[in-house]
């Protein structure tokens, strides 16, 4: 069994001058290293929900409790050290500079210069940040790389849990994505616990160990693995939430190492023209690929074979893209609709042939 | 000095300058030391009043009106009305020079610290600075360059004002410009308000790299040259 490290018993959040609920009687566990996503339309109460972790917002019924202990018997500033906290438009102070941003924590605690100045350090390491940028101030860094100096500065007191309300929001989508990536990576490394917040269910999918779908007034309409809500989402909402494409969304989940790959059409090039040829016609196809001892060559059809005596003497092509075992379904999927040969070419590092995935192949997982 | 005496000198008596030249330097020292008196004390006040204002939204329309009405008395009328009281004394002319600075410095300083951008308090006290922390390391610094904008112009008018205190024996330069007048003697007024508009320059300008050495996150570019 997991440890819980967050849990939300019965928790309502009222807001004085309205008479609906923002949160409603909200109850859920979030385990050790975890990454839960909050996600849902707006109005939904997700940020609400999350700010009471760290008493931004006070419940007004309800208990929290992080790590064991009632965070609403906690001095909020003290509760707020222990928990990282990044948001949307991140918020660096204007008026220090970037390595008095990232040991603002460590600061306020009490570290002594030369283990802030270690942990900076390992920080900048860890993120890949130019350290030119340390004694710059905010307002000279571009919208990335202030995203993951306040990334850098939620962990620099290496908080247990981690807040994160948009992270990567205010970035174009290919900064984002880089920033999505590297995260990951991180948090592959450091198992923190953590609350993220997104309206967008996309990155939701992508970051999630578990995602909560939130509905108006704050209800949780479920919670459970992004594979699990792709693929049996609990209701109509869900559903319509999920959007089009939840297959397409649940391919991307799916890594090809995870799926048997069948076997396809190969030939040795010291093969005849006539074995290449017998080989095309066992498996209906109008090409082969040319294998050299585990070694993927390429492909060769029945036009480059036309006078050549052997496979080698039909100067074999290379694949314009094949998948590797860390490739998701998506990508085979997108590899099989671009490829003249209608199938993805599964190879490993270094070029190591595995075999094909077929477009009937992928939609078995999906219909599975 | 006799009118007779005054009119055969030139347009601008050097020889007269040159023999008050220890004179002139009492002058202003005077006229600086009105004018620092009358800003610290300005801020001394305002500072409260504005960190209050800025807590309890609802007292910033009465004191923005009360220190507006100060700031429209006209400075003879006020001194005239003081007299009584406080007699022609430094007294008086400060309390004359501190009401004229209120109505600009806490402007200023409200403004300059509603103008901090929220997500930046949001963030702070995310991680866990307690409100006084917030208010000392982030808030203040963050409205220094709003706050000091205030200051500058603050002084800037005192410089003048403090000429004006001349008519109650307290106006630095203006001393000149009075003595000008009195004796037909031009070179003096000249001379008076030529000090008052040195002074309120450099003074001015001395603010501005003052400003700029305490901010320099407010001025990057030309902080580093490199860029």
């Amino acid at each position: 069994m997991p440890e819980v490290m967050i849990s939300l018993r019965n928790v309502s959040k009222r807001f004085s001058g309205t008479s609906d609920s923002a949160v409603n009687d909200l109850s859920m566990n979030v385990n050790e290293g975890e990454t839960v996503v909050l996600v849902g339309p707006s109005g939904c109460g997700k940020t609400t929900t999350m700010k009471m972790i760290n008493r931004l917002i006070e419940p007004t019924s309800g208990a929290i409790e992080v790590d064991g202990t009632d965070v609403l018997k906690q001095d909020p500033v003290q509760l707020r050290r222990n928990i990282g906290y990044v948001i949307q438009s991140i918020g660096l102070l204007p008026h220090r500079t970037i390595s008095d941003n990232i040991a603002t924590v460590p600061k306020l605690i009490g570290w002594d210069d030369g283990r802030i100045e270690g942990r900076i350090e390992e920080l900048v390491r860890i993120f890949e940040l130019d350290k030119e940028l340390l004694p710059r101030y905010p307002g000279e860094l571009s919208g990335g790389q202030r995203q993951r100096v306040g990334v850098a500065r939620a962990l620099a007191a290496d908080p247990p849990v981690m807040l994160m309300d948009e992270p990567f929001g205010a970035v174009d989508p290919i900064v984002r994505e880089r920033l999505q990536d590297q995260f990951l990576d991180i948090q592959q490394r450091l198992k923190k616990t953590i609350v993220f917040v997104t309206h967008d269910i996309d990155e939701a999918i992508k970051m999630a160990d578990r995602i909560a779908i939130l509905n108006r007034g704050g209800v949780i309409e479920q919670y459970a693995s992004p594979e699990e809500i792709l693929r049996a989402p609990a209701n109509e909402f869900v559903k319509q939430f999920v959007g089009s494409e939840r297959g397409l969304k649940r391919l991307a989940l799916m890594k090809v190492s995870e799926i048997e790959v069948e076997e396809g059409p190969v030939v040795a090039p010291s093969a005849s023209r006539d074995v290449a040829l017998k080989t095309m016609e066992a498996f209906g196809t109008d090409w082969t690929s040319v294998v050299d001892d585990g070694e993927l060559l390429g492909w060769v059809d029945g036009e480059l074979l036309d006078g050549a005596g052997t496979v080698a003497e039909a100067r074999p092509r290379p694949f314009s893209a094949y998948v590797t075992g860390d490739s998701t379904l998506r990508q085979a999927l997108d590899s099989i609709v671009t490829s003249r040969t209608n199938v993805a070419v599964v190879a490993s590092e270094g070029q190591r042939y595995k075999g094909i995935l077929s477009l009937e192949r992928i939609s078995k997982e999906i219909v599975a | 000095m006799t009118l007779a005496q005054a009119e055969g000198r030139p347009f601008f008596d050097w020889a007269w300058v040159g023999d008050h030249l220890a004179d002139i330097g009492t002058r202003v020292g005077q006229h600086l030391q009105l004018t620092f008196i009358a800003v610290l004390v300005g801020l001394l006040i305002s500072f409260p009043l504005s960190i209050f204002a800025y807590r309890h939204r609802r007292f910033l329309p009465p004191i923005t009106i009360a220190t507006g009405i100060l700031y429209t008395i006209p400075s003879l009328a006020l001194f005239a009305l003081l007299i009584p009281f406080t007699k022609l004394s430094v007294l008086t002319a400060e309390i004359g020079l501190v009401s004229y600075t209120l109505l600009i410095l806490i402007r200023n300083i409200v403004a300059g610290l509603e103008g901090i951008p929220s997500d930046v308090k949001e963030a702070a006290v995310g991680m866990g600075y307690s409100p006084r922390e917030l208010f000392w390391r982030v808030e203040l610094p963050l409205a220094i360059p709003v706050i000091a904008a205030g200051v500058r112009v603050a002084t800037v008018t005192t410089i003048g004002l403090v000429t004006v205190a001349a008519l109650i024996g307290k106006g630095g330069v203006g001393y000149f410009i009075l003595l000008g007048f009195d004796r037909s003697f031009p070179t003096a007024s000249m001379l008076g308000a030529l000090l008052s508009l040195i002074l309120a320059v450099s003074i001015d300008g001395l603010l501005v790299v003052g400003e700029r050495l305490v901010t320099p996150w407010a001025h990057p570019h030309s902080a580093r040259s490199a860029g």
